[in-house]
């Protein structure tokens, strides 16, 4: 009884740790996804990973960038996969109003310029921007050297540029040595 | 000045704050004799700004019901009510499986199945009562009510999308309150059959069974969408059935049968069904 109690009040607790980052979660899948329901569903699926990965919990010395590598993943795994089809629909998606035009011009083609990002630098541009996250993070969030991170940085802030300045290719960059 | 050459990686290094201080200078001594420079790295604060100011009011959103639950363990398996879900489902299933006999009885399933004919209704009535009876069978069963579970949930998918010849996917009900327990295969009419058991927090189980005997579910002649549009909360193609204290709901789509199975109400089988076709629905 006293060891369920204890597994209890381990579960609430770590729950309490999950939704303290589930807004941020859900700033960045926005921002990395686009539609809402599928942002949503993004957040969705890097919660019910975290559980399923609860035993872990007490290694993890950073809770954010591990939820942010568990939504990279899976992320990067339904964009690779050519998507099982069964996951693909979203019925009422096709009959919701589309959203009222209410952002100005400008906002609307910053997330379109957006879109158009590779993902790789979308996504750690979106780390750095939204998450305010250092070069170290964020690379332990996607897995990759911190050097990639800051070359991919600096091609997605240039690419983003050139995007919003209605140039298709970005200008070239000075070479980086190191 | 240290002389180090300044690359492009440490003018972003410095547009982030990630430099010491003495770094940070010569940077900005550099850029001040470079205004093209300073005005390309003010654009790119101005993207950080413009990126904060168009994503941050999702920090403001209400949470939607299903992150709330899937965020909390009270949406998942926590231990504290589990002994009374134990007695509760041993009760529940036992009174369920009994009352379940009398009906598969009644309707001569302990017959083999050569006496479902083939015609669309039998076959529907049958996918149903396959689908009650694989109900009462494995939901009363504590320790192996799945073969896989939940936390192999990857596996489980692979498995049976193996042994199924396509695709399957476990559709996520946690906003619903169900969480997925696992899954196992089952021999259907003519082949393999999943079945996705899920649980909610008092414990009740409900399943999902999946066949790709079309033929099982019987045909209808509207497309998805038409039937999503004349009907939001029900697709007219839901085909309720009682199968002794087991409730199934049933509907065709694709190449695929499903039925949910649960003695729950119908109206609650109507709400669980409805998320799973518009998770799992018109999919080829």
């Amino acid at each position: 009884m006293t060891t369920r109690a204890r597994i209890g009040a381990a579960a609430d607790e770590h729950g309490e740790r999950l939704l303290v980052w589930l807004p941020r979660l859900r700033r960045y899948a926005r921002a990395l996804v686009g539609r809402r329901e599928d942002a949503d569903d993004l957040v969705q699926d890097t919660l019910e990973r975290a559980w399923s990965r609860e035993d872990r919990w007490q290694a993890v010395a950073d809770m954010r960038a591990w939820l942010f590598s568990i939504m990279h993943n899976l992320h990067v795994d339904g964009a690779r996969r050519a998507r099982l089809p069964l996951v693909e629909l979203d019925e009422s998606a096709a009959e919701l109003p589309a959203p009222p035009p209410a952002e100005p011009l400008a906002v609307r083609d910053l997330q379109a310029a957006l879109e158009r990002l590779p993902v790789e630098q979308k996504e750690v541009l979106l780390l750095v921007a939204l998450e305010d996250m250092s070069y170290a993070d964020a690379a332990r969030a996607l897995g990759i050297p911190i050097g990639t991170v800051m070359s991919r940085l600096a091609r997605g802030r240039e690419r983003l540029r050139a995007l919003m300045d209605g140039r298709s290719e970005p200008a070239r960059l000075k070479v980086v040595k190191g | 000045m240290s002389g180090a050459p300044i690359t492009e990686a440490d003018l972003h290094a410095w547009l982030d704050g990630q430099l010491g201080a003495e770094r940070a200078q010569e940077i900005e001594g550099y850029l001040a004799e470079r205004p093209e420079e300073a005005a390309r790295l003010a654009t790119y604060r101005r993207q950080t700004r413009e990126l904060r100011a168009l994503f941050d009011p999702v920090l403001d959103e209400p949470l939607p019901a299903r992150l709330r639950a899937a965020a909390r363990p009270a949406g998942r398996f926590g231990a504290a009510w589990r002994a009374a879900a134990a007695v509760a489902l041993l009760v529940g299933g036992v009174a369920a499986g009994w009352l379940l006999r009398g009906s598969v009885e009644a309707r001569g399933l302990g017959a083999p199945f050569a006496s479902s004919g083939g015609a669309a209704a039998g076959d529907r009535n049958s996918l149903a009562r396959r689908a009650a009876v694989a109900y009462a069978v494995y939901s009363p069963d504590q320790r192996r009510a799945v073969e896989v579970g939940a936390e192999h949930e990857d596996q489980l998918v692979a498995w049976l999308t193996k042994r199924m010849g396509a695709p399957m996917k476990a559709p996520h009900l946690q906003a619903l309150g169900y969480g997925l327990e696992g899954g196992r295969l089952l021999p259907g009419g003519q082949g393999p059959v999943a079945q996705f058991m899920y649980r909610d927090a008092g414990g009740a189980r409900l399943t999902l069974y999946v066949s790709n005997e079309p033929a099982a579910a019987g045909r209808h002649g509207a497309g998805p969408s038409a039937r999503v549009r004349s009907a939001p909360e029900v697709p007219a193609a839901f085909q309720f059935s009682r199968e002794g204290t087991v409730n199934v709901l049933t509907w065709a789509e694709g190449s695929f049968a499903y039925a949910v199975a649960s003695d729950a109400g119908r109206d609650e089988l109507a709400r669980v069904s409805t998320e799973v076709y518009r998770q799992l629905g018109p999919a080829r």
